[in-house]
Order: structure tokens, then sequence, then C-alpha cells
């Protein structure tokens, strides 16, 4: 840890027990696979986690796997084997990165966790096209090597106010899927378990929501890379008391910081909003490049994408299709707009960095004016960053660095 | 120390730039290299030149500031670096003290960066990852054509049936200059035609506003590609008096104005 007090950025004690955590979740979804005791559900990461942990499966995240590989800087190599068979350069790199692990019969979970050797192998892949299209696409590449049945929602994109057509559309999508995951699961739907679970992740997501806001304080008690890794919980847990005890920790510490009047980045003179995916395998160069510039990335749309208000106990499916479809990713640009624009309020932004992510055009927001349109607006300045979040062949280090440094001067200059 | 000194060093991944300047400002040095495979060298090498041009030595400098590609490889003579698009600002805004957009062509990228008339940066783009419109794609382009580099600006003069390249990119705008050279088009209209397609991939890259300065190696080398960037834009374009140097002399303007390395 003497790199991170060397460029003036704190550790957060609670990160040992979420690591012990985590080690848990991943355990736990090996033995479930080795054994066969539990069926394995994989699921997108926004797709219907409640609904298959209150059937009995454990469920396995492949974009978490994918962000592992980027995490970890494995993903530049694997994802050439994917490029190969046709999966092109151009598409989602969690995508290409997690596929050609697959083809090379690699994963970082074997490296992290002695005993682990492979991904757990699924009974049923579980989607939602309601981040893109692209994680169908994937499943689909699975469902044909593997063998195994793959179902989900396709969900409407682009959308304004979320509607009841909206839902009602969705709510039915996911009551479709149950019969086959009954089969598979080869037990009942148990509805007072799906509201438990369901009321278990809103809990979560009301914690992971309080955690992210401790960053309203000047200075943040925590960064947008400590986010990006401490929200592993909200997206691999959700629904699980784990998942709650975890926050509830996490919460305390940073509110502790904040009485103490500890900022997560020493002397925090620059407050700044990024919007899109992290660069996996540049977390710790771009923390250490904000701290090192005095600036501390606060806030994100990223790590704020699995707060969902729309969880609802009384009324699991329903609270599910409108939490699922009220999500960021899922919205139309002017809807984008305004919450951005409510964020650099609530966050005192003084800056913004839209990440133009080479193979996500979903999380790339700097693509139809709206960095242009929310500057005029506000009056808060915008930097656009070219890069990936797994494929490093798109990322430039030296112009990253270039631009940032320059951005900060630019924020000096204009306060 | 009387008549101090001030020493800009843009290093940029192609040329190296040093710029001398006095307490007024006024440039009293200056010179430019390639920057080679060793930064440190070329550029005590630049500066010894550039001092040698102020009747100056080692001993008079005061305080000096690096920027560019390198700008942390001068650590014989600064430790105090400003990012390109600062000094190329600043450098610019010395000559043209209003408010302006600034575009720099230079080696290996494209800069445009919006001035207010305080000379405060409201909005700064760099080009993307590719060669497209820099002056790598220049290079390359001379080297498919057989021609040296100093040849384009004349010949492009020349043209009177401009070859049109429709490409971003530069391995598909050399295809398209074998191409043009397959069907006897003549060198000088396809030479116009790669100025034309440097032009527009850098007016992609942002709006411009009223007054618009032009900098960078390209520019300086190539006035015809001012010419033609102020008939494409539809009013003229300024140009300081040494584009190439904008970003040295930005450079040295803060090591003018920087106390915090020490005073006199
Ligand atoms: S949203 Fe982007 S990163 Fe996530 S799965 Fe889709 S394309 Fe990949």
């Amino acid at each position: 840890m003497a790199d991170e007090s060397k460029t003036g950025r704190k550790k957060i004690q609670a990160t040992d027990t979420m690591n012990r955590l985590m080690a848990d979740y991943f355990y736990g979804l090996n033995e479930a696979a080795k054994s066969g005791r539990q069926k394995v559900a994989w699921c997108t990461s926004v797709g219907p986690a409640e609904l298959l942990r209150a059937m009995g499966f454990a469920v396995h995240f492949p974009e978490n796997h994918a962000a592992l590989l980027g995490a970890t800087r494995m993903s530049t190599d694997l994802i050439p084997a994917a490029n190969a068979i046709g999966y092109s350069p151009d598409i989602c790199s969690y995508l290409t990165a997690d596929v050609g692990a697959h083809l090379t019969g690699i994963t970082p979970l074997a490296k992290a966790y002695p005993g682990i050797e492979a991904v757990p192998r699924p009974d049923v892949l579980v989607y939602n096209t309601n981040q893109c299209r692209d994680v169908q696409d994937w499943f689909a590449w699975y469902a044909r090597e593997l063998n195994v049945p793959c179902i989900g929602i396709s969900s409407p994109k682009n959308i304004g106010a979320v509607t009841d057509a909206h839902i009602d559309d969705v709510a039915r999508q996911m009551e479709a899927l149950i019969p086959t995951l009954e089969e598979i699961a080869g037990a009942r739907l148990d509805m007072d378990r799906l509201r438990e679970t369901v009321s278990l992740s809103r809990e979560c997501t009301e914690l992971w929501k309080r955690v992210l806001e401790t960053a309203t304080v000047t200075p943040a008690p925590l960064t947008f890379f400590d986010g990006t890794i401490h929200m592993g919980p909200a997206v691999v847990l959700r629904g699980t008391r784990e998942a709650i005890d975890y926050y509830t920790v996490l919460l305390a510490e940073l509110e502790e910081r904040i009485a103490e009047g500890a900022g997560a980045v020493d002397g925090e003179q620059y407050r700044v909003y990024w919007d899109g995916m992290p660069v996996w395998g540049r977390l710790r160069q771009h923390s250490e490049l904000f701290a090192g510039l005095g600036a501390n990335v606060v806030a994100s749309t990223y790590c704020s994408s699995w707060i969902f208000p729309a969880f609802d106990g009384n009324d699991p499916i329903r609270s599910m299709a409108k939490a699922y479809l009220e999500l960021f990713i899922v919205r139309s640009d002017s809807y984008k707009e305004q919450y951005i624009q409510e964020m650099l309020r609530k966050f005192r932004i003084d800056g913004i960095i839209y990440h133009d992510a080479k193979t996500c055009p979903c999380n790339s927001n700097s693509r139809y004016g709206l960095p242009q349109r929310l500057e005029t607006k506000t009056g808060i300045p915008n930097l656009v960053i070219s890069g990936d979040l797994n494929d490093l062949r798109c990322v430039s280090d030296e112009q990253t660095k270039t631009n940032v440094e320059a951005f900060i001067e630019l924020i000096e200059e204009g306060k | 120390m009387t008549n101090p000194l001030f020493i800009g060093l843009d290093i940029g991944a192609s040329r190296t730039k040093v710029a001398v300047i006095d307490m007024n400002g006024s440039l009293m040095g200056h010179a430019v290299n390639k920057s080679g495979t060793d930064f440190s060298l070329t550029a005590a090498a630049c500066l010894d030149r550039a001092l040698e041009m102020a009747g100056a030595t080692r001993s008079r400098v005061l305080r000096a500031v690096s920027t560019g590609y390198g700008r942390t490889n001068v650590s014989f003579i600064t430790n105090t670096s400003k990012t390109e698009i600062g000094c190329l600002a600043r450098g610019c805004h010395h000559a043209f003290p209003e408010a302006i957009t600034v575009i720099d062509i230079g080696g290996q990228d494209n800069k445009i960066v919006k001035l207010d008339s305080a000379g405060r940066r409201s909005s700064f783009k760099m080009n993307r990852k590719c060669a497209a419109g820099t002056g790598a794609f220049l290079e390359e382009m001379a080297s498919r054509l057989d021609l040296p580099l100093e040849r384009m600006n004349d010949l492009a003069r020349q043209s009177d049936d401009m070859v049109k390249l429709g490409s971003y990119c530069t391995v598909f705008s050399a295809t398209e200059v074998l191409e043009n050279i397959r069907h006897g088009k003549k060198v000088s209209d396809i030479v116009k035609g790669i100025f034309y397609s440097v032009i527009k991939r850098v007016l992609e890259m942002d709006s411009l506003t009223e007054r618009v300065v032009m900098s960078g190696g390209v520019v300086a080398h190539n006035p015809y590609i001012v010419e033609m960037a102020a008939e494409m834009i539809g009013r003229p374009v300024l140009l300081p008096e040494f584009p190439q140097l904008a970003g040295a002399i930005g450079a040295a303007l803060y090591a003018r104005d920087d106390k915090s390395q020490g005073e006199s």
C-alpha cells in the first residue's frame, strides 16, 4: 500500500472484508458447479438476478468475469482468439475477452482462488438486452458451445419515461421465463422467497446509494476507482444478506472518514464526474493520475447504475421489470442529459470526462452531441477521452495523460 | 540577475523546439531539431544553439519549462512541465491577444484549442488514435509519391485539378493515392488532394470561433495549407511569426511567470 500513500490516495479498510466475501462467493459457485448440488445460472449484470436467486440457482455474471480479465490485463491477449473466429474487434470487448478466455482455457479465478480451475459451467443462460445486444450474442455463443439453454428478455431501448406499457411488456417476458427455469431448477418458484430476495436487493441498493453519496461531501471519502472495486457485491450478491452486511460496514467506515475530514485524495481541489466504462486495465494508473493532480473523480454514471430505487418486495416481478427499465443505459439522451445535470449539481462537479469506449457504444454517451448540449446548459467543461474497457490496443496512455492534465489545467484556469 | 533569460522546451514526438525569451517576452533565440531517440541529448543541443543565437550561455537562464511528449526527459535544465495544450494556448495568445481558436497541426497529433479574450482555455480537442490529418500522414504520402517533403508545398500550389481523397485512414488513403497514380493523375493534383484531406480531418474535430490561428510544423513548412484552410473556412487565418515555435514560446512565457521556481 506504500504506493497508495505516495500518490495521496487512501486505502479503504473494508477492502479485506470485501475480498473475503467475494472469495466465498466464487468458492460457493465453484462448489455448486462441481458437486451439482445447486444449479448454476449465468446472468447479465442487470438481468433478473433476483428471480434466479429465489429459485435456488447459484448465479455467475460473465461481465464480472470479463471485468476481472480486464483488471488483470489478461484481456488484450485473449481478445484476438475471439476475433479469429469471427467476433470482430469492434464489438464488446467483454464478450471477446471472455470468449477468448474460454477458447484458451484461461481464467483469472484460477490464479486468485487456489482450487478453482474453471468458470462454473452453466445449466442455463439468462440475459436481458436492456444494456445492449452484445450480451445476447455473447450468451448465444456459449449456448452453442456448451449446449445449454439460453433464455432472456428483449428490452425496449432509448426510452424517455418508463410507462406501464413498457413495464407490462418486460414483466410478461420475465414471467415467461419461469416455466423453463422451474424445469431446470427442478422446483417451483416460491413467491415468498422472491419477495424476500427483491426486498434484500432493495436494501442493498439503498446502502450502495448511500455509499456513493458519501462523496457529495468535500473532501470526498471515496473515488470512482474505489467504487468500481467495491461495487462487486452490489452486482454479484444483490438479493443476499451478505451484500447488505458488507455495505453497512463500508458505509460506517466512510462516514467515519467524513467525520474526521479525511478525503480519499489528499488535498482534493477538483471534483470530476466520469461518464462511461472504466478502463479496467488502467484503474490504478488513472487513480494515480487524478490524485497526483489534486483531482478526485467523485461520481460516475457507471457505479450509480447499480442503484435500483424501484425494487419492491410487495410486487416483485413488476418492480423488477421497472427497476431494470429505469436504468440510465436504457434511457433516451434527453433523460441522460437531465440525469447527469442533476449529478453535477449534487456532487458539485468542476468538470466531466466522457470515456468514449471503442467497443461499447451503449456506454459511450459522447456520440450524439450530449457533452456539447450539457456544457452549453451548465457551463461545466467536458473532455472526451478515447479508450476502451478491456481492449488496451485501443488505449493511448500518453494521449490520456496529456488530455487529463490539460483538462485539469483548464478547470484551474476557470476557477 | 540582470537580463535573465527564460527557456521553453517543446519536445514533440517528431521535432524538438526550443525558445529563449527575455523578461519582456521577446524572442531572443530559437532552434528546431528532429527529436530522434535521445530526447535529452537533442534538447540539450537545441538549447545551446538557441542560446548561442541569443548571444548567451546557460548561466543567464533563470527558469525553464518543458512541454510535449518528452517533457519529463529534460531534468538537466528543468523539472517543471506544462501540457502542450497549455503552452500552445499561451504562445498563440501572446501573438494574438484576443479570443481565438488555435488549430495546431503537429507531427503526431492535431489540437484545437479555444481561448477567451483573456487567454483562458474554454475547450480543447486532440485528435484520436490515428495519424489522419497529421504530419505523419504527410510524410507517409510523400514517401508513397517518392517526393521530398519540402517539395509538397510548391507542387500543391501548381495544381489546377485537385484529386479528392475520400478516406479517413492513412492506409486507405495510400491506396487511393496509388489508384490515382495508376489513372495518370498529375502529382501536383494528388498533393493538393492530400493537403485538402489534412485540413478536412482537422476541421472535423471541432467547431471554430471567429478568429482562427494556425500553428505547428506542418503549417510552418507548408504555407499553402494555411491559404487552403482560409478558403475552406471562408475567412482569413492568422499565423504567428514562428508557427512551429508556438508551444516552445508558450512554455518560455510560463517559465518567465512561474515564480514558484525561484526569483532572480
Ligand atoms: S454494455 Fe458495453 S461493455 Fe456491457 S456488455 Fe454491452 S457492449 Fe459490453
